[in-house]
């Protein structure tokens, strides 16, 4: 059974890489009423910025397409992201999130996925090669003394 | 966002500003790089003091530079890195390539 969403937002854009910024304060306005600490919140921002850098560069790369956002916010003060697109697909999802591994040549790091896992509590990609992918992440926040429920 | 260069006695300073995205690394590299071609410094300082975001495009603007350093023997150091940016920079495995010197929080 699931569980429904405290809140929610969605937003789509295209994968233009002045949308990297957009995506990150968008997701952080959103949080904001969940009252994260600093260091939460550049978690997610720098998750959210590795999520749709690989949209941009790895699913649209010659093309643009849709890129679309979800938050949700659940009871436990838990963040779960989406990113989803509908381009080319990874063929190796396992391949592709090892660290290091990439195929955006030699300005690109290959830690994408690896920021993804350590910054946030969970990470799940699921891809269907030549019809998108779909990140899903999530944070649990902590409880603040003066702020709690 | 944006990257202002200063040459002293074979010593190449990049001072960095703003958010490091894979959408602003590919300007900040190409004045990098046209200011490292033309000086050939000994050393390159990418001073991060004034950044206040950066994700794995920032990781591999500083493993780019660190390979076309290499190819005269010169060396990267990253300066003033912002405590925030600590936890990328250990994960990316940076102080294995080049030194780097803990800062204060930035500006932001």
């Amino acid at each position: 059974m699931r569980t429904s969403a405290i809140n929610e937002m969605k937003v789509s854009f295209p994968s233009a890489s002045a949308n990297e910024s957009f995506a990150r304060a968008a997701v952080a306005a959103f949080a904001a009423q969940l009252d994260p600490t600093v260091d939460e919140l550049s978690d997610v921002r720098t998750a959210v910025s590795e999520a749709v850098t690989n949209c941009i560069v790895h699913a649209y790369r010659d093309t643009i397409g849709e890129i679309t956002l979800t938050v949700r916010i659940y009871e436990g003060r838990r963040l779960v992201i989406q990113v989803k697109d509908k381009g080319c697909g990874i063929e190796d999802v396992e391949k592709a999130m090892e660290p290091l591994f990439t195929t955006g040549g030699e300005e690109r790091a290959g830690l994408g996925f690896a920021v993804m896992e350590s910054f946030m509590n969970r990470l799940r990609v699921t891809s269907h090669p030549g019809k998108g992918t779909c990140v899903t992440m999530e944070k649990r926040l902590s409880g603040r003394s003066g702020h709690g429920r | 966002m944006g990257v202002q260069l200063q040459m002293k006695q074979g010593e190449l300073i990049a001072l960095l500003d703003g958010e490091i995205d894979h959408h602003g690394a590919r300007e900040l590299r190409e004045e990098i790089d046209a200011a490292v071609q033309r000086t050939k410094p000994r050393l390159l300082t990418l001073d991060f003091s004034g950044v206040q975001f950066m994700d794995s495009s920032g990781v591999g603007l500083i493993m780019g530079r660190y390979r076309m350093m290499s190819e005269w023997g010169g060396e990267v150091c990253v300066a003033n890195l912002p405590p925030r940016l600590e936890k990328l920079v250990s994960l990316a495995g940076i102080r294995e390539l080049c030194t780097v010197i803990s800062g204060k929080e930035g500006k932001a």
